[in-house]
């Protein structure tokens, strides 16, 4: 195992972040006031409580999640697409590391990146509306998984785009839509019949189901199956990044 | 001469860092960049590769380093296949690509710390240091990627390289718009780099370089190795030397002399000078015959002197050869100037 690769991978990502800390900190917290403001105060004063949690606080785990989500995958798919698009691939593709250590210190970089901001995010929402959380341990673990399995996503988008067209279109046209979709600003008992069945297609409902859980021990779906979905995905998500690496694929000539 | 098996690996394994078998590569667009290559780099060598634009050097490099896959053949580095013992292989190799790829807001000592921690090695500040001052780059350790020069971004990529201690360096046309003065510190590098041991392969198309700095040649062109010798061997075998006689009167046509070869002797500057072309290596060079039947046809000479063909002089004259051998279509190679 080349750890100090991995160290170093990782170390490159984290100052890249730390270069641009306005921006990829502040915008997610004056975003996530905002939508405070507006479906918390404005709207959620006029929406009865769901499942017994007032709307304001139903909706902090869902807007979590969707920052989790979207700055997952730009994180990591913007990490690994640079250095394709600039050419420094080169050094990577030369050095002694696996693809299982190039994912440690890639993803690792964009989870640890997303995570901070989701709790920047928690902290944020506890100064418009009283929270609690039941299941801490399982909050975090949902939070780690989540993140992970996202950045591993986009890393696989930044291995796959070939245009900052690609790189920005996928989580414009799938990762928002499945995660507004995904019962981040409703239960999905909400929904009529038919859309019910439809939404357990979304693997975002069984993340924002999973994490809210642990937050307020209601869940649309058994948590269980929430976190068997996420791995699942987590798993699917490594084979790729791995076969990918082993063939060269987007990689290679 | 028959050896054993054994000791025939036995001496690879003492001569020969690199030991490429039979590389073929077809790229996606059909394009075959190389032909059926063997190859040995002797351990400690300084093997120069030449060849005109699209011969093939960068993707040869690219294979050995792991970012191209070959189409056919193998390839060892140290005994190491570069497939199945990736990792022992590449822990070897250090790579100064052709084109000037860097980051931009990292800073030039980030970047060499990088590197070294990229090729599994533990941090290690007076070896960065020490490789920063040898490219004169220690003032600009703490700069910005982006504020610096082309030649110190090439700079800097052999800082990268040489930054985890490579047993096998590739210099992919390392002093491509580097200074006259750098360039020259930058071959004293490569001469220190070879005296502790490393083995370098370059390519570039200063021949000066490489008649300046390699212990041997190959040269390339269309996907072809065509030759591979020791340098001096090289200058030796195909040197040719050349008299340049300064006449009293210029000459409008080659003069017929009895006893010398008329393909031997060309006009120049306006008939001015008279040129004959011999092979040094030869025992009769005929230049006393070519000397007597002048003063004999009446040719008065005013001057001359004698000059000896460079490597590039050889490279053009093979790689034209080479170009003129397959005819079937005309390509860039024969355009080289
Ligand atoms: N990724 C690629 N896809 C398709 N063809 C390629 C690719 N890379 C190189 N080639 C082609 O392969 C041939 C060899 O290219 P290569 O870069 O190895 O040449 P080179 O000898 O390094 O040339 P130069 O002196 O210009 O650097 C060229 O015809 C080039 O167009
Ligand atoms: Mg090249």
């Amino acid at each position: 195992m080349n750890l100090h690769a991995v160290r170093a991978i990782y170390a490159f990502e984290m100052a890249r972040t730390r270069r641009t800390l306005m921006q990829s900190v502040v915008s997610p917290v004056v975003s996530t006031s905002l939508y405070f403001v507006v479906f918390g105060a404005a709207i959620g004063s006029r929406i009865q409580s769901v499942g017994g949690v007032s709307y304001g606080a139903f909706i902090v785990p869902g807007l979590i999640m969707l920052s989790l989500l979207t700055q997952s995958v730009s994180n990591a798919s913007f990490g690994i697409y640079f250095p394709r698009f600039s050419g420094t691939i080169y050094e990577l593709l030369s050095a002694p590391v696996s693809p299982l250590e190039t994912v440690l210190g890639y993803v690792g970089a964009a989870a640890t990146k997303s995570i901070v901001l989701g709790l920047i995010i928690l902290a944020t929402a506890t100064l418009f509306v009283p929270l609690q959380i039941l299941h801490p341990v399982w909050m975090v673990l949902f939070l780690l998984l989540t993140a992970t399995t996202f950045s591993l996503f986009g890393f696989i988008l930044g291995l796959w785009a070939n245009g900052f067209e690609q790189l920005q279109v996928v989580p414009l046209l799938v990762i928002t839509p499945l995660t507004f979709l995904g019962g981040s600003f409703y239960s999905i008992d909400m929904l009529p019949a038919g859309w019910q069945q439809l939404a357990l297609f979304n693997p975002v409902v069984y993340l924002v189901s999973g994490f809210r859980w642990s937050f307020y021990g209601h869940a649309d779906v058994a948590v269980g199956v929430s976190l068997g979905v996420t791995v699942l995905f987590l798993a699917l998500s490594l084979v790729i990044v791995v076969w990918i690496f082993r063939t060269g694929w987007r990689l290679k000539a | 001469m028959f050896r054993y098996p054994a000791a025939a690996r036995y001496a690879e394994r003492m001569h020969d860092i690199l030991t490429i078998d039979g590389v073929s590569k077809t790229y996606a667009s059909g394009l075959t960049a190389l032909s059926h290559i063997d190859l040995n780099i002797r351990r400690g060598e300084i093997f120069a590769l030449l060849g005109p634009n699209g011969a093939g050097k960068t993707t040869l490099i690219s294979i050995v380093c792991g970012i191209v896959n070959a189409s056919s053949g193998s390839v060892r580095v140290d005994g190491h296949d570069i497939r199945r013992d990736w990792r022992a292989a590449r822990e070897l190799i250090g790579l100064v690509p052709q084109e000037l790829t860097t980051d931009a807001f990292e800073t030039v000592l980030g970047a060499v710390t990088f590197s070294r921690g990229l090729f599994g090695k533990p941090a290690d500040p007076c070896h960065i240091e020490r490789v920063l001052r040898s490219l004169s780059l220690w003032d600009k350790r703490n700069s910005r990627i982006v504020t610096l020069s082309g030649g110190m971004k090439r700079r800097l990529l052999v800082a990268k390289a040489l930054s985890h201690e490579p047993q096998l360096l590739f210099l992919d046309e390392p002093t491509a718009g580097v200074d006259v003065t750098l360039r020259r510190e930058m071959w004293a590098l490569v001469r220190d780099l070879r005296d502790t041991g490393v083995t370098v392969i370059l390519t570039t198309h200063y021949i000066e370089e490489a008649e300046e700095m390699a212990d041997r040649v190959g040269i390339i062109s269309k996907g072809r190795l065509i030759l591979v010798e020791d340098k001096a061997v090289l200058m030796h075998q195909l040197g040719r030397k050349q008299l340049t006689l300064e006449l009293q009167q210029a000459l409008t046509t080659v003069p017929a002399l009895p006893g010398v070869a008329p393909d031997a002797l060309t006009l120049a500057k306006d008939g001015e000078q008279l040129v004959y072309t011999y092979d040094r290596e030869r025992e009769h060079t005929g230049m006393a015959e070519l000397l007597l039947a002048l003063s004999e046809a009446g040719i008065a000479i005013k001057d001359l002197h004698t000059t000896q063909s460079s490597l590039e002089d050889i490279f053009v004259g093979l790689v034209a050869g080479s170009a003129a051998e397959s005819t079937a279509a005309p390509t860039d190679a024969g355009a080289l100037t």
